[in-house]
């Protein structure tokens, strides 16, 4: 079996993989890092987004191997201790979560848009968001999380 | 008020387990030793079920077991039980037949479970799959309603009449034919509840595990309803008793109705880990979800409203088809019946309604209860056909239901289908809609949007549903095979933190946050020292679960009951304490006083007291300070309000975009504003989603159409606004708060908002009615005259 290694939230992790094995499988069952979710076999939820040399990447659509030598920031990586990255701590002042499952990937991609645009307008949130797919929230209170986190983000900077 | 407590909009004390990835969902457990499920499914609609080879799978790599519906058999396992019986219009029992955990001589829909592969890792148990010999030869398969009613019809269960499963009514059948011989008009609709497909984001998984020192059974479940699973597979199934089987469902991503059931996979899993002696875990793929998971809605219903000169209503008769799917769910039957045709009163004073329900059985997954479960096909039927009445009588489509709303002076209010609804004002909750929704200024924008080539309209629904479920002695007496009350145990220890163990269950509600305000406000302690335990049998003393929207009216009542034993026995220490008289203690802001004096004990010291009972009334009372109720409701709530939709459509391709949307409900009183909007929010997301995008496809082979995120159309963040949503409440009379549920209100007021103004913005097309999903397809073919596009 071939071995990968990658740097995941700081630390070198290796280990050996099948060929066939997903990015979001290593994370969640060779690593035991399950913050990063599976929510479909289609590439379509987004649950399952962590960034991948700074870039949001759908980890059920990325083979292990092809990540070697990558380093990868999952959920588990955002906050520092017990206090909250700005886009995370953004989610829970707006209620942008409800049962957590979409949560983890939501997060992950609006980092993402937030390093690209400190200022989103609630249009730019909902392109963005497209591939990630919340069943509990209607999306409402995510955009507005999105719209604050990205400001605070900026402020922190 | 406590700072934290009843109507304050408290950020969630679950939030940060969630944000960090810390979220403990059922299928981020691996334990020990733990095997992977794999379980075999039918690609066949409807085929007969013969030997299944097993030999060359058993051979293959990491292969640890493999088991068929024989070996079940073997064991005595029972099949799954439903938990609704329904009587038909003679009295007679439904047709009920029999719902094996693995299909045994037959096969009944795609997905129907057919063997299960349990291997080291779930890739080998995928891998030894292919290697089954399996003997199946196909039989015509019926998935249409209609087509299931012909005669000829391939039958999915002998023993019944045809595919008929029940043949119900409601009503007074001889008022209505009277009401309809004096009608000034009459509206009519022919209409489609779409199928649905729940789609909670975490898909169905389950580890079963047994324990061979004390034969304990636990199974970790995505469930609703922990107890309700340990009670069916416990008694029905497997034959464990309670006191060896433990159910724990932890974080579950969201559940919608989907995950109340009692599935098959639970009750292979935990039958298995015994038989290999491991633990078995099955998570489903979204691909597994949409064959195995309950689907909703799925009617086919005529209606008919007849109308006095002034536009009041005088009858209503209604005939549905609803679908059962292939075998008979956990609560499938009580949906199409009480809780849809117990709802056609609606918000309005019809004195004559009759009813008549036909369930019927085809070759597609079970039908049972989604978001609202029966009370968004009754407010879809009422609020399409009460503007179809508007046409008709050239009246106003907000006058003709001022006309004919209960008064709010009516209350309680007993309607002419069973329900007795105990508070509510129509007109507030439509006045506070068209406000919010600025409805005068509709014209302006409409001939706006024309100016830049785009169809608005505009759309009010007005409904009300049945929610808090349910009194059990009404409940039992419909057929229910349970009670419907919930249960609390509140614990206070030692020092003065608190546990409390509900029996309902929260999978995105925030029921950690609410409760806990419910005890801060009654106790005056902060929300730092609650904790909210939900999910496991071993730690909760009994409990039905979430699902009704009924947390907080009956979950939350069980909760005030508990609270009031404790105050009760605290009080009963400070008197002793204090050297007072019990009825001179007063209680209050989380501090005890003798009325007249300065003495005064806190919470946390009575507490205490209660665990170090040094000084304490021994010989009247126990120690401890832990205190269980079981809260059976009086009545279900009536949650309604008002919903406006406007959309624009363009003409060119048919797309529709909801562009402004206001909500205005009266849930009772609110405990968590900012929980109760999120409520409405994803509520009427769904909705949105069920009349626009998503719809649940069966060809004429039972083959499923729309079985991937790629053809069924999920509401995404681009295709919906940010919505206006207001509360205006009255209070329900019969529980202590007040509080009557926001759970579904968003889900079964907005499909027929958003509907009623794609036909309005259409009306220049001579469209009376359009089915949902109302897709770019459909409204296409109506703007350009293509019938069969319109009609698709
Ligand atoms: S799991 Fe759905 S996109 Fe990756
Ligand atoms: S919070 Fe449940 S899916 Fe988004």
């Amino acid at each position: 079996m071939p071995k990968v290694s990658m740097t995941v939230n700081g630390k070198n992790v290796s280990a050996e993989v099948e060929g066939r094995t997903l990015l979001v499988q290593l994370l969640r069952e060779k690593l035991g890092m399950t913050g990063t979710h599976v929510g479909c076999d289609t590439s379509q939820c987004g649950a399952c987004v962590v960034h991948v040399d700074g870039k949001s990447v759908k980890s059920c659509t990325m083979l292990a191997v092809q990540a070697d030598g990558a380093k990868i920031t999952t959920i588990e990586g955002l906050a520092t201790g017990n206090d909250l990255h700005p886009m995370q701590a953004a989610f829970k002042e707006h209620h942008g979560l409800q049962c957590g499952f979409c949560t983890p990937g939501m997060v992950m991609s609006a980092v993402e848009l937030a390093k690209h645009n400190s200022n989103p307008s609630e249009h730019e949130v909902r392109e963005w968001l497209e591939g990630n797919i919340c069943r509990c929230t209607g999306y409402h209170n995510i955009v507005k999380a999105v719209q604050a986190g990205a400001k605070a983000m900026a402020a922190a900077k | 008020m406590a700072v934290d407590g009843i109507g304050a909009a408290v950020k969630r004390k679950e939030d940060f387990r969630f944000l960090t990835g810390r979220g403990n969902y059922t299928d981020d457990l691996a334990r020990p030793g733990q095997a992977h499920a794999y379980v075999v499914r039918s690609q066949a609609a409807h085929a007969t079920l013969g030997k299944i080879g097993t030999a060359k799978a058993l051979k293959a790599p990491g292969v640890v077991a493999v088991f068929t519906g024989a070996d079940l058999a073997a064991d005595n396992i029972g099949g799954l039980p439903c938990g609704w019986g329904i009587k038909n219009k003679d009295g007679s029992a439904m047709h009920e037949p029999a719902h094996p955990v693995l299909a045994v001589g037959k096969v009944r829909h795609v997905g129907d479970p057919i063997a299960v592969v349990i291997a080291e890792t779930l890739a080998q148990a995928k891998d030894a799959a292919e290697l089954l010999d399996i003997d199946m030869k196909e039989l015509p398969a019926v998935a249409n309603m209609r087509e299931a009613l012909k005669p000829g019809a391939p039958v999915v269960h002998d023993g019944g009449s045809g595919n008929v499963c029940f043949d119900w009514h409601l009503g007074d059948a001889d008022a209505v034919a009277a009401a309809f011989k004096k009608a000034h008009k009459v509206a009519k609709i022919d209409l489609v509840n779409n199928r649905l497909v729940a789609n909670a984001m975490e898909p169905r998984a389950a580890v079963g595990e047994f324990d061979r020192a004390t034969g304990e059974y636990t199974l970790y479940t995505t469930s609703q309803n922990p107890h309700v699973i340990r009670l069916l597979m416990g008694a029905f199934v497997l034959h464990i008793p309670e006191s060896r089987l433990r159910v724990f469902a932890p974080d579950v991503g969201g559940g919608f109705g989907s995950k109340i059931y009692h599935y098959a996979e639970e009750a292979i899993v935990t039958w298995a880990s015994a038989k290999v002696g491991r633990p078995v875990k099955w998570t489903a793929e979204r691909s597994e979800s949409f064959l195995s998971d309950a689907h909703g809605r799925d009617h086919v219903t005529h209606a008919e409203l007849a109308l006095d000169k002034d536009g009041k209503f005088l009858a209503l008769k209604v005939d549905t088809l609803s679908n059962m799917g292939a075998y008979l769910s956990t609560f499938a039957p009580a949906i199409p019946t009480y809780l849809y045709a117990t709802l056609l009163a609606g918000v309005y004073t019809t004195p004559a309604i009759y009813a008549e329900v036909k369930a019927i059985f085809t070759n597609t997954v079970p039908v049972d209860a989604y978001r609202g479960a029966g009370r968004p096909e009754a407010a879809f039927l009422l609020e399409r056909l009460v503007d179809i009445a508007a046409a008709e009588m050239g009246m106003d489509r907000v006058e003709i239901r001022r006309r004919n709303f209960i008064p709010s002076n009516a209350f309680p209010y007993q309607t002419p289908v069973a329900l007795q609804y105990d508070s509510g004002d129509y007109n507030a909750t439509l006045e506070g809609a068209l406000k919010l929704a600025d409805y005068k200024g509709f014209e302006a924008r409409r001939a706006d949007a024309k100016k830049r080539g785009k169809l608005r309209g505009i759309g009010i629904s007005t409904y009300v549903e049945a929610c808090g479920i349910a009194p059990s002695n009404i409940a039992g007496a419909l057929g229910a095979r349970a009670g419907l009350y919930e249960c609390a145990n509140v614990r206070v220890h030692p020092t003065g933190s608190i546990t409390l163990f509900t029996g309902c269950h929260s999978h995105g509600q925030g029921h950690e946050t609410t409760y806990a305000q419910l005890i801060a406000e009654r106790l005056g302690v902060g929300l730092d020292q609650i904790e909210v335990s939900h999910g496991d049998t071993n730690k909760i003393p009994f409990g039905m679960g979430t699902y009704g929207s009924r947390s907080l009216a009956v979950g939350g009542t069980a909760v005030v009951k508990a609270l009031d034993k404790i105050v009760d026995k605290a009080k009963k220490i400070a008197a002793h304490l204090m050297e007072a008289a019990e009825a001179d203690i007063e209680f209050k802001d989380g501090k005890f006083t003798v009325a007249g004096t300065d003495k005064a004990k806190t919470f946390g010291e009575i507490a205490l007291t209660a665990y170090v009972p040094h000084n304490f009334p021994l010989d009247k009372l126990e120690p401890g300070l832990d205190e269980t109720a079981f809260y059976d409701p009086k009545n279900f709530t009536f949650p309604g309000g008002a919903h406006i939709c406007e959309v624009e459509i363009d003409p060119e391709t048919g797309v529709t975009k909801v562009v402004n949307f206001t909500a205005v409900d009266d849930v009772g009183r609110v405990i968590n504003p900012m929980i109760v909007e999120g409520q409405v929010h994803g509520g009427v997301a769904q909705g949105i989603g069920q009349a626009l995008y998503e719809n649940c496809v069966y060809d004429d082979n039972g083959q499923l159409r729309s079985g991937s995120y790629m053809d069924y159309q999920m509401p995404r963040a681009d295709d919906l606004p940010s919505f206006k949503v207001a509360t205006a409440i009255t209070l329900c009379t019969h529980n202590p708060l007040g509080v009557k549920g926001v759970g579904e209100v968003g889900a079964i007021g907005s499909p027929p908002a958003v509907i009623n103004a794609v036909v309005d913005a259409l009306k220049d097309h001579g469209v009376r009615h359009i089915d949902m999903p109302a897709s770019p397809q459909k409204i296409w073919g109506i703007i350009n005259g293509n019938r069969r596009m319109a009609a698709e």
